[in-house]
């Protein structure tokens, strides 16, 4: 026990009296949360309509004016000539154009009137596609709006569009948790796996393994402070995201924090496992961003795994990652439960296990 | 003579189709200061790191404070001290902390820590730079304090990996006379070093050349063996013919 403490103190010391690693440990979580929820965004907003008006209508001029109003939209103009329109959408100062074909008012009781037609620049795929939604949703707005005025009696909307868990589609909220799990890889996995390797350079590590100096005590003396760094950060992240974003976990907390615990034992296992096969700085950095390329490309950390090929799909499941994106994600939007989530919790448990022994396993005193 | 405490029978290091230990044996007493000289690459620190319970050996046994080195290295851990030819103790933290933390690990409780640092800093005469960062230390300082914290859970031997290279005479001297002292309280000196003048304060003296050990024996009767007038030319003498490592003078 003894030993265990003093190897903890010796770990602690180097920590604070190094001169870089406190000022990281607590600027990297603030920094990440702050910026990057900015930079990384998938919202589109002032897409750019043009409006080709050959109706002159009561109903045309309540579109236009719903596009003026909406948030998303920024009216360009209207005009009655197309070509004039398309002419500003190749030269890219319009994203979508909006035809309202001769007498859609008058035509809008018949059976079979003619129909709006949207013409979007897909170059940029999200902002054409997402552009054509807005566009399509305001449309639509205007439509019901008029249809209510003339007969207040009928059902007053065909469709709705609820958006359930993350009601305004707030990109930073999908993003946030995604933020903590880089977070969590980077100050778990890649500081004590240097710190390792770095005792490999500098030789300070024979002198352990020529001790009685159990391996497991070592490591674990090793793990602990970035453990209750980890746990740290998991709380400086939460505050920041309720402060900042005024995004509030949907689930509980504790669920939250045994998911943390259990990623963080897995990632640094992981990463300690990866140490052991290292002798110098720049193989352990080589080996680490290769792992973590793929853990943030593919763990749904950024786009969401259905989206991927099969087999893609298939080889996810290897990713401990994708478990813990999975259940951050729901338990801070949808406020899932920890029986809802047991397959992940299984998964994420066994990873830490079979991580954490073969860390043990690969560390070799004697060669 | 008295009890054995390091004995070598046929031990054998290879790496590949490499020897670098090829079937040495020979035994070390309590209470000696035992030398091991070899050129660059002879071998020297492959052996001793076998010793130490940091290698396994390929073929060949050896007992090391009555632990066999094969198989219960972690027993011998407990029982020596080790020094290594790189400097090892932890740079961001003081000279009084890395005593703390060494006899920490050897087992030592919270008072009697204390009081061996005490002990220690006295007899290094480093009382003042108890809260000194070791990386602010000169060579021979750090080098004397590795010494005393090999030493820190009194072993019953201590292996010195080329100790003193690099470390100025006056502080060579010093150091000598630390080991002096260690040995008089009972602990067996294995030593590996490259200045011949060293070799003379051994109690006695091996010399490898190619992995082998060539000679051993007290300095006085190497130098009657081999016809010379100094340790130097015995060991020019042997390592003439080396094959491997280039020749130290």
């Amino acid at each position: 026990m003894r030993q265990f403490i003093v190897l903890l103190q010796k770990e602690l010391i180097k920590i604070r009296r190094d001169s870089f690693l406190p000022k990281l440990i607590l600027s990297f979580p603030i920094l990440i949360m702050l910026i990057s929820p900015m930079l990384a965004t998938m919202d589109v907003r002032n897409v750019n309509v043009a409006v080709v008006d050959l109706d002159h209508s009561t109903t045309s001029h309540r579109i236009i004016s719903h596009i003026k109003a909406s948030e998303y939209l920024s009216l360009v103009g209207a005009t009655s000539e197309f070509d004039l329109a398309m002419e500003r959408l190749e030269e890219g100062r319009v994203d979508v154009i909006v035809q309202i074909p001769d007498h859609f008012e008058r035509d809008m009781g018949v059976s079979t009137p003619e129909k709006i037609s949207i013409i979007a620049n897909a170059v940029n795929a999200t902002k054409g596609t997402m552009g054509t939604q807005y566009v399509i949703q305001t449309i639509a707005h205007a439509l019901v709006e008029v249809r209510n005025e003339k007969n207040p009696n009928q059902m007053s909307e065909l469709v709705t569009v609820q958006n359930r868990f993350n009601p305004t589609l707030n990109y930073r909220h999908y993003m946030i948790p995604a933020l903590m799990i880089i977070i969590f890889i980077l100050v778990c996995g890649f500081l004590p796996a240097l710190s390792i390797v770095e005792e490999k350079e500098v030789g300070t590590i024979e002198q352990m393994n020529v001790s009685p100096v159990s391996r497991f005590t070592f490591t674990l003396s090793k793990l602990i402070p970035y453990w209750a760094i980890g746990i740290f950060v998991l709380i400086a992240a939460m505050m920041i995201a309720h402060l900042v974003y005024g995004l509030l976990p949907a689930g509980s907390f504790w669920v939250i924090l045994l998911g943390t615990v259990l990623f963080i034992l897995t990632i640094s296992g992981f990463s300690l496992t990866a140490a052991n096969f290292s002798d110098t700085m720049q193989q352990i950095m080589f080996i680490l961003f290769f792992f973590i390329m793929i853990f943030i490309l593919m763990s749904g950390l950024l786009t969401p795994i259905d989206s991927m090929p099969d087999w893609a799909q298939t080889f996810t499941l290897l990713l401990p990652p994708r478990y813990f994106v999975d259940i951050l994600r729901s338990v801070y939007l949808k406020g899932t439960t920890l029986s809802e989530l047991w397959q992940d919790f299984v998964a994420l448990g066994s990873f830490s296990v079979l991580f954490n022994i073969l860390a043990a396993v690969t560390y070799k005193k004697q060669a | 003579m008295s009890e054995i405490v390091i004995s070598v029978r046929n031990l054998t290091k290879t790496f590949g189709n490499f020897i670098a230990v090829n079937n040495i044996s020979f035994d070390v007493y309590k209470g000696e200061i035992f030398g091991f000289l070899g050129a660059n690459g002879a071998g020297k620190t492959t052996a001793m790191r076998m010793l130490s319970g940091l290698s396994y050996p390929t073929s060949g046994k050896g007992t090391v404070a009555g632990f066999d080195v094969s198989r219960e290295g972690e027993m011998i851990k407990r029982h020596i001290g080790y020094m290594s030819q790189r400097f090892a103790l932890y740079n961001t933290l003081t000279v009084g902390e890395n005593i703390n933390l060494f006899a920490g690990i050897y087992g030592l409780s919270k008072k009697s820590a204390e009081k061996r640092t005490e002990e220690l800093l006295a007899e290094l005469k480093f009382s003042s730079e108890r809260n000194t960062l070791v990386k602010a230390l000169p060579l021979g300082w750090k080098q004397k304090l590795s010494f005393a914290i090999a030493t820190v859970h009194k072993p019953d031997v201590v292996f010195l990996d080329e100790p003193t290279s690099g470390v100025d005479p006056v502080t060579r001297r010093q150091f000598w006379e630390m080991i002096y002292k260690a040995a008089e309280g009972g602990t067996t000196i294995f030593v590996t070093t490259h200045y011949m003048d060293e070799a003379e304060y051994c109690s006695r003296v091996s010399i490898m050349v190619d992995g082998e050990v060539r000679a051993l024996d007290t300095s006085t009767r190497l130098k009657e063996q081999f016809n010379a007038e100094s340790m130097h030319e015995v060991f020019r003498t042997l390592a003439r013919d080396a094959e491997r490592g280039e020749l130290e003078t």
